[in-house]
């Protein structure tokens, strides 16, 4: 199979571009992207990507895969490429390329950083935990889940135009799991901080987020309900 | 640097509002021009006049007129702040933007005054 793999280097090339190598396949396996990957790493050692729990939870892989945004350890090579066509990977997109399919996420994760992503409580602690209700803790659901890869953030146009403005999908989606946590006490301060025309307003709800993530979670959902308790705030 | 100094109404919640409300009324006002129509399928300008004559149908005019400028400007305002920035135009976005925004506002200031004159004009 041709795997067509975006190289660029900094240091070395005046500007990015497609690198083809063949690769031979087990006909028995469904293999994953990441491994197909590391079977091009072979016969170039050069190719740099990040990767480490190979089972979709550390969120390294997020890179473009045939297009789309993804976790390349947990996308089969049956998903990801039609039979006879090839694998395209490239970085994830709207960040700035580091090497090859390694992009720079600071942008990405002063977003997260702005909706303050932990519990504030200003009551006196209890002797042992913050107890909640089972109904309560149920409404974190879909919303604890996310592993911050940025394949949503950076599938979003919105988050392409004004990444330094838009929280984006990632961000946002975390920004309600702590404004629908019944322990955390700033839902005032948190919806103040969010009441501009960028940070949350940006989304056109194209639900791209929800069509990429890899975790199955719903952004676009969670900014709805943001953008009701602003409303309910506000009014 | 894109900012929020030329928003309509300086909050997101705002001028999502405004554009909801505002969208609300130009559809109701749509329906009523094509209710017109429908109703008087022999439609000259005698009768399309009369149908404006009416204090009601002016003011209904005239809410709707203020209601599409504001709808306009917050959905051009969006647009110019998407992709007119510097990652787009580079150093040069904040003049163009602007450029952009001014061209706006007088082109919805022309609609507004233009409006008014037709609607309340002699």
């Amino acid at each position: 199979m041709l795997v067509s793999i975006y190289r660029y280097n900094p240091d070395t090339d005046d500007k990015p571009f497609m690198q083809d190598v063949q690769v031979q396949l087990p006909e028995d396996k469904d293999l994953m992207v990441l491994d197909v990957l590391e079977l091009a790493k072979q016969q170039d050692p050069s190719v740099v990507y990040r990767r480490s729990c190979r089972e979709g939870v550390c969120g390294s892989d997020g890179m473009n895969i045939n297009g789309n945004n993804g976790l390349a350890c947990i996308t089969p090579m049956s998903s990801a490429v039609k039979p006879g066509g090839k694998l395209v990977l490239r970085p994830l997109p709207g960040l700035p390329v580091i090497r090859d399919l390694v992009v720079d996420m600071s942008i990405f994760y002063k977003q997260y950083e702005k909706i303050k992503p932990y519990l504030i409580n200003d009551t006196a602690p209890p002797a042992i935990e913050r107890l909640q209700s089972p109904e309560d803790r149920e409404k974190l659901d879909g919303l604890y889940e996310c592993i911050l890869c940025a394949c949503c953030s950076t599938n979003c146009p919105s988050f392409w135009w004004n990444p330094d403005k838009f929280i984006g999908p990632a961000g946002l989606l975390q920004a309600y799991r702590f404004l629908a946590d019944t322990r955390d006490t700033a839902d005032v301060e948190r919806l103040a901080g969010l009441d501009d025309p960028f940070s949350v307003f940006r989304c056109r709800g194209i639900m791209n987020c929800v069509a990429v993530c890899p975790k199955g979670l719903n952004p676009t959902r969670a900014i709805g309900h943001i953008r009701s308790m602003l409303i309910q705030q506000g009014t | 640097m894109v900012t929020n100094v030329t928003s309509l109404g300086r909050s997101g919640l705002y001028d999502w509002v405004i554009q909801r409300f505002s969208a609300i009324i130009l559809a109701a006002y749509s329906l009523c021009i094509l209710a017109s129509f429908v109703m008087n399928p022999d439609m000259d300008f005698e009768k399309w006049s009369s149908i404006f004559e009416g204090n009601a149908m002016r003011f209904f005019s005239m809410i709707t007129l203020l209601a599409l400028c504001a709808h306009a400007w917050i959905g051009m305002w969006t647009i110019s702040t998407d992709y007119m920035t510097s990652l787009q135009l580079g150093g040069s976005a904040t003049f163009f933007r602007i450029l952009f925004q001014a061209g706006c506002v007088l082109l919805i200031a022309v609609y507004l005054l233009w409006g008014i004159q037709i609607f309340w004009g002699n």
